[in-house]
């Protein structure tokens, strides 16, 4: 673990691994919900770190948190959240090329991968989502599109993403959701929020659409 | 609608709705976005009595006009310029009183970038995720002021303190921003960082809400490989491959992946947000004695 201070009031905290990442968010998460973290603003994971903004004393707390016990994820915590998917995106192909399995096999390596939110960026309520293994991580398209469709599922490197709208992107293009991923007026707002865990569904496995599994479940 | 309401009259180039922002919601993919001059925002809300957190119309360079379907106290902030009443000369910086129907505009900006309109009882558009604030990155808040537009006003609150003279800073001639250095200062070289407190920079004009924009010397990297995504605070200064350091502003996204070599200070924001494009432009970096002690 390095921490690195960011201007005044801010701390990076730096990690082996985004699974430690991970975790060091769990804690925070913990500590701040048991009311046993100072004041803090803003708490922002990321790929290999956790961004603590508006820390009242970031020196202390710099000093403090190496000495802290911070246990791996368990594999059940948090919320739980099942997207279903039509495995039907434009870069389908290119994936299972990149993967050297037929293009039928990509709906069911992705949908039987257990997924986590891993953090959110890019835009309002946009998951990077880890889970699949890394053999399995592909390159962003050679060039961009001017316009993903809203709900599209998408990978590029390591990560699933689903677009919570519609917008410029270079992801690769695997499904579609009809899943809300953003609603202001929702709480929380954001379907995926960093630590979630998710499973995609395949639509066209679903042989009972009568009982197609809620968006959001809580973990039991 | 109540009959609280403004029409807009002149949208000018980019008018916004602001406020204090979404802080606290970075961890989602939001913005804190809010008044990019804040001190202003703050200054024109005290002169009609509004709290703090009303929200206030954020004109750039080109000013704006608005016609009050009611009487209301108004006060123009930020950038000095011109302010009218139907016509008639009105006081910049101080509580003016508009009868019904009149026409209150904001002439282009004499200096700086970005005056602030607030009306007593603010203007009230819906709140999303408790702020009224237009983001011009996530597309958040109201869209950018359009003419004809009408936006609601509030109740206004009890009367505002009298306040005789009120100092406000001059748009810099010279833009001078302190700045930290770190976390990723180790990704650039010693002689770039050394330069960075003699170059000579000069504000671009692509500068905008998201981030001010630099021409200058570019700061050389001392490692090529990619940085993961991480979390990006206000003032960050980031350097992307080009190496023309870019200030983040309110509107800023909330991760980023190009090396941020160090972070200007909040109180150094509120002249970012009035250099107008081509002022002249010096980073101080400063550096912590924690780092200093590791070189």
């Amino acid at each position: 673990m390095r921490i690195l201070p960011v201007g005044e009031h801010a701390l990076l905290v730096e990690l082996p691994t985004g699974d430690d990442a991970l975790a060091l968010h769990a804690e925070l998460l913990r500590r701040q919900a048991a009311g046993t973290l100072e004041p803090v603003a803003d708490i922002v994971p990321a790929a290999r770190t956790v961004l603590l903004d508006g820390v009242g004393d970031p020196a202390g707390l710099a000093a403090r948190l190496p000495t802290w016990p911070v246990p791996p994820p368990e594999a059940d915590a948090g919320e739980s959240v099942e997207i279903p998917v039509r495995y039907d995106g434009p870069d389908l192909a290119d994936v299972a090329a990149h993967w050297g399995v037929a293009p039928g096999e990509v709906a069911r390596i992705h949908a039987g991968a257990a997924f986590r939110v891993a953090f959110c960026g890019f835009a309002p309520g946009f998951g990077y989502l880890t889970g699949l293994a890394g053999r399995y991580a592909v390159p962003r398209r050679a060039s961009s599109r001017t316009r993903v469709p809203t709900g599209s599922v998408a990978l590029a490197g390591p990560y699933t993403g689903v677009y919570p709208r519609s917008s410029p992107g270079g992801w690769q293009l695997i499904g579609t959701t009809d899943a809300v991923l953003w609603d202001p007026g929702r709480t929380p707002a954001a379907l995926l929020a960093p630590g979630t865990r998710v499973r995609f569904t395949d639509m066209d496995m679903d042989t009972d659409t009568d009982t197609a599994p809620s968006p959001r479940e809580r973990a039991s | 609608m109540s009959d609280r309401a403004l029409a807009v009259v002149r949208a000018g180039a980019l008018t916004t709705v602001q406020d204090l922002g979404r802080p606290g919601l970075a961890h989602l993919g939001v913005p804190r976005s809010g008044a990019l001059d804040l001190p202003a925002h703050l200054l024109a809300n005290r002169l009609v009595g509004n709290a703090p957190g009303a929200a206030t119309l954020e004109s750039t360079l080109s000013g704006c006009a608005v016609r009050a379907r009611h009487p209301v106290t108004a006060a123009v902030t930020g950038a000095p310029c011109a302010v009218t009443v139907d016509g008639a000369p009105a006081p910049w910086g101080a509580a003016t009183r508009v009868p019904a129907g009149a026409v209150l505009a904001l002439g282009p900006a004499a200096r700086g970038v970005r005056s602030y309109l607030a009306l007593a009882g603010g203007v009230a558009v819906a709140p999303v995720l408790g702020s009224r604030a237009t983001d011009l990155l996530s597309g958040l808040g109201p869209a950018p002021l359009a003419d004809g537009d009408v936006l609601p006003l509030g109740e206004p609150g009890a009367p505002p303190a009298p306040a005789d003279a009120v100092p406000q800073p001059a748009p810099p001639a010279e833009l001078v921003l302190r700045m930290r250095l770190g976390p990723r200062d180790d990704w650039f070289t010693p002689a770039a960082l050394d330069a960075l407190a003699t170059a000579r920079y000069r504000v671009s004009p692509a500068a905008n809400r998201i981030g001010l924009r630099t021409e200058g010397p570019p700061l050389a990297r001392a490692r090529q490989d990619e940085l993961p995504s991480e979390g990006m605070v206000l003032g960050a200064v980031q350097v992307p491959p080009d190496g023309r350091p870019v200030v983040f502003l309110a509107d800023h996204p909330t991760t980023g992946g190009y090396p941020v070599a160090g972070v200007v200070p909040e109180a150094d924001l509120a002249a970012a947000a009035q250099a107008v494009p081509g002022t002249p432009l010096r980073f101080v970096p400063l550096r912590s004695a924690a780092r200093r002690a590791a070189r």
